[in-house]
């Protein structure tokens, strides 16, 4: 059983045997019926040295793409400090910081990242963190109807981000919520038709998306008095960067806040682990799910951090506990916290000027090919914008810039694409982008 | 870790003009937004350089304890060694800049470690088919119990608005039923620990979807009347779900398939080795028997008649989404270089060890410490505090002092079964000469215990951060730094 990862020597396993009075180790399952046990190894292949197993990986086909996609995970770059404390091992093997004595690292930074996230959504309170923007959305509808009370009833903009609301909505079959689509207008949340919904009576939560799935800052003044009116909650959902330089959730009046925020120094990573976010009002504190740290003295009269409120959680309450969650994104909030007091709000608004700065300027070089409109071209946008092509699909658009190591969207429908820049974006990739479509 | 304990926050050194980042490209024009869209009083985030940064959570990250820094032998969380290679491997830019909706054409590789992962999982679970979409144990639980729901639909079996729960079992489990909406109803423990099957018996009838079960359960003992409960649940019409966060001690030995259980799911960060990153992300694998497949969450990767892979996005009889994407697609890359590593010969020996290693820390400590239940156990363990009651030392104190001994604490006060519960599982990665050491320390605590009781009832002496106010801390909270400055 020699196994680099297995310190048991013969001996060690003899003199344990003899320790617990047994013959063999299989003696200590006496109790799993022998017609429950596998009687044969795995059918796997046997162990690989570490050059063997590091050769297999190098042999997986994947293609780096410089990318033009966003749909909720976008390409920002990332400073070299924040892989290399992540790295550091002291956060990434510990556990869930119950024991607050030995654990003030790990409880030190989510404080820090739930101040930094409030800040940025201008709310009172963040949690923990959830999964992914999707989970803590249908989290917060929950939430709202637990907060409501007997309201079972959330309208879901059509122009949030429609794996987004494939979420909500499972999340919503099972827990017996109804949920009715407020729909779109020239890719804005239609706000009259919300109106109408909302005189169901039984609305706990409206969520709207901003930006929206589009790109679209959409605009929602006087939309929390009718929410509020109807005794409604508001959420807004928004990816996290751009909360630096648009009118933030707690600025529009919004009770919670949600979303991903993969966009504060995550990879993409074939699509995880990103970085829920669930931040709310204080009124709404005691309702929120998942974990929060709040400040404290210890005996000697420190200032020390603990989880706190987990009369909310599962471990406590069971199955009166505000949510499920247990494990969350945990060290996801470190990168988070990390990227954010490297950059600084004067960072954060760069990253964000630059990304919209190209976006524009590609849209714009798009259009003037004429093959390209604008699918919503009244609209604001920041680093993100839907296309309509003309006498090209979107597929063969994608195929085409494929084959010159670009990523040129996601397709949402078969003439109209999806089309996000970053400060990554570099000015060859955005000519060649163009001078494609030309050339189609 | 260190004793002293670093108490600046970030927010402590911001001074107005400090960065830790620049673009050498200058600024650029902002698009011209209508004023009542854009951000009018700027986020008040930290204004610091880089090396202040690095240092700030260096210093931070000596105030922890993990894994790497010692024994952690933390019941039902499984904490063993994380492998550096995997993190290696999960850090290639090979798959770091793969975006989620590229073409499947461009990530192959990407797909086929996914597909090759849920094989490998299916076969190690005694299962057809495996999602590796749930993004933790608990998310596994709650897709799980999903799939299970959109079976009974999918047969026009309405009726069925409960879950069974034994008493012991992890929080996790009635709060996910919750959450799918389901009505719980605990199932009683017999005095050794397992599940009391008149009691069951008593439950099921056609108003009952699952019953959720870990076995081995909470207090490690494996439930040997697993086949008579498996009848009793299919009987009933009922399926039956594993919680797999004590799959470890099972590996190489049985497998919950085998066991009668319909839908399982796996901790990723328990048995398959990758870090718990002070909270996650960890990964909940849900695996299903044959003729379940086609309940599982969307999108599912397939494997093509030409060998190739590709991501079915929408499938009609899929319980819908539950993940924005492909699950914590960087915690798969680790469980599978996990795989690839150990073999099928190297996960023969995974359950047996821990077993091993558990049963040996349980004979040597049971002279001091009260163990209810007596062994062998599986990969944990539950004693109800220490033998002599009469010092008034608690579990809370043996836990507190261990920390003192560079040791976590395991896992107390649950399960519920007992007032004093201590619960220990130290994994198999674990040597001979750590667990000795462990009991050395355990059987000093007890010692200290006799002979001056308030050394341990004082504990912890030498942590960073002694006995914090929880009490005050959910009174009056102070969760951000704002309300620190304003306190």
């Amino acid at each position: 059983m020699a196994h680099r990862y297995f310190p048991h020597t013969a001996e060690d396993v003899q003199h344990m045997l003899d320790v617990c009075g047994a013959k063999s180790i299989m003696d200590l399952y006496a109790d799993v019926p022998e017609q429950l046990r596998l009687g044969r190894n795995y059918n796997l292949p046997a162990a690989r040295d570490e050059q063997q197993v590091r050769r297999q990986f190098a042999a997986l086909q994947n293609t780096a793409l410089e990318c033009f996609a966003g749909a909720g995970a976008y390409a920002h770059f990332c400073p070299a400090v924040v892989d290399s404390i992540v790295s550091r091992s002291e956060y990434l093997t510990s556990y869930t910081p119950y024991q607050s004595e030995i654990s003030q690292g790990t409880l030190q930074y989510i404080f820090e990242y739930q101040s930094m996230l409030a800040q940025l959504t201008a709310m009172d309170v963040c949690n923990a963190s959830m999964y992914d923007g999707a989970t803590a959305s249908a989290e917060a509808i929950i939430m709202a109807v637990n907060a409501t009370r007997k309201r079972r009833r959330a309208l879901v903009s059509a122009t949030l981000n429609p794996d987004v609301i494939d979420v909500m909505r499972t999340y919503a079959r099972y827990h017996r919520i109804d949920l009715d689509l407020i729909p779109e207008a020239d890719g804005v949340t239609d706000l009259v038709a919300m109106e109408q919904l909302l005189q169901k009576g039984d609305v706990a939560a409206v969520v709207l998306p901003q930006p929206n799935y589009y790109g679209i800052v959409e605009d929602l003044s006087g939309v929390a008095d009718k929410v509020h009116a109807a005794k409604a909650l508001l959420v807004i959902n928004s990816p996290a960067s751009p909360l630096a330089v648009i009118r933030p959730a707690g600025k529009w009046g919004a009770d919670i806040a949600v979303g991903d925020a993969q966009s504060l120094g995550m990879p993409l990573c074939v699509g995880g682990p990103y970085l829920g976010y669930m931040c709310c009002t204080k009124a709404l504190m005691r309702k929120i799910p998942g974990r929060i740290v709040g400040a404290t003295t210890d005996k000697n009269g420190q200032r020390t951090f603990v989880l706190t409120l987990q009369a909310r959680e599962q471990h406590i309450r069971r199955e009166k506990a505000t949510s499920n969650i247990c494990s969350n994104q945990g060290v996801m909030t470190l990168r988070a916290a990390i990227y954010l007091s490297l950059l600084g709000n004067e960072g954060l608004r760069q990253v964000n000027a630059i990304s919209a700065d190209k976006a524009h300027r590609l849209a714009a070089a798009l259009v003037a090919t004429g093959k390209a409109r604008l699918a919503f071209p009244d609209k604001p946008f920041l680093h993100e914008f839907a296309i309509d092509l003309q006498g090209v699909s979107a597929q063969q658009l994608i195929d085409a810039l494929v084959a010159k190591g670009i990523l040129a969207g996601v397709a949402i429908a078969d003439n109209r694409l999806l089309v996000a820049a970053t400060e990554c974006c570099s000015e060859e990739a955005i000519q060649t982008y163009v001078s494609t479509l030309e050339n189609l | 870790m260190n004793r002293q304990l670093y108490e600046k926050l970030i927010f402590d050194y911001s001074r107005p003009g400090r960065r830790g980042f620049y673009f050498a490209e200058g600024d650029a024009p902002m698009p011209q937004l209508p004023e009542n869209l854009l951000r009018q009083t700027p986020a008040e985030l930290p204004e610091v350089d880089e090396p202040t940064v690095v240092r700030h959570y260096n210093n931070q990250s000596t105030n922890n304890f993990g894994v790497d820094t010692g024994f952690y032998p933390l019941g039902s969380c499984t904490m063993k060694y994380n492998p550096k290679v995997n993190d290696l491997l999960a850090s290639d830019p090979g798959f770091a800049a793969i975006h989620p909706k590229q073409p499947a054409a461009t990530m192959q590789g990407a797909l086929q470690l996914y597909y090759e992962l849920q094989q490998s999982l299916s076969e190690i679970g005694g299962m057809s088919e495996f999602t590796l979409n749930p993004y933790a144990g608990a998310h596994g639980e709650l897709t799980g119990l999903m799939v299970i729901h959109a079976y009974h639909d999918h047969r026009g079996d309405s009726a069925r608005t409960k879950v069974l729960v034994p008493d012991s079992a992890h929080g996790t489990n009635p709060a996910s039923a919750a959450v799918c909406g389901y009505e719980v109803v605990e199932v009683k423990s017999l005095a050794d620990g397992t599940v009391d099957v008149d009691d069951l018996r008593s439950k099921l009838d056609n108003t009952v979807a699952a019953m959720m079960m870990t076995n081995p359960n909470t207090v490690g003992m494996f439930e040997k009347h697993i086949p008579e409960i498996a009848e009793a649940v299919h009987a009933a019409g009922a399926l039956l779900y594993y919680d797999g966060a004590n799959l470890n001690p099972m590996l190489g030995v049985a497998r919950p398939g085998d066991m009668g259980f319909d839908v399982m799911h796996i901790n990723l960060h328990k048995t398959f080795s990758t870090p718990h990153g002070g909270g996650g992300p960890g990964a909940g694998p849900v695996g299903v028997r044959a003729g379940l497949e086609q309940f599982l969450p969307s999108p599912r990767v397939v494997k093509l008649a030409d060998g190739s892979f590709s991501v079915d996005q929408h499938s009609a009889t899929a319980l819908g989404r539950i993940s924005s994407n492909l699950g914590n697609y960087g915690v798969l890359i680790r469980a599978w270089a996990y795989i690839l590593t150990m073999g099928c010969d190297g996960l023969a020996h995974v359950g047996p060890l821990a077993t091993l290693n558990a049963n040996y820390v349980m004979h040597r400590l049971k002279g001091l410490y009260l163990l209810p239940i007596p062994g062998p156990c599986k990969h944990e363990f539950v004693f109800d505090g220490l033998i002599d009651k009469s010092t008034g030392v608690t579990t809370l104190n043996v836990a507190k002092r261990l920390l003192d001994m560079g040791f976590h604490a395991p896992t107390i006060y649950f399960p519920l079964l007992f007032h004093e519960s201590l619960m220990i599982e130290p994994t198999e990665t674990e040597s001979l000469d750590t667990l000795d050491t462990f009991c050395e320390a355990m059987r000093q605590i007890a010692r200290e215990a006799a002979e001056s009781p308030e050394v341990v009832k004082e504990a912890p002496h030498l942590t960073p951060a002694v006995r914090p106010d929880d009490t005050e801390a959910a009174l009056h909270p102070i969760v951000t730094y704002k309300e620190l400055c304003n306190k």
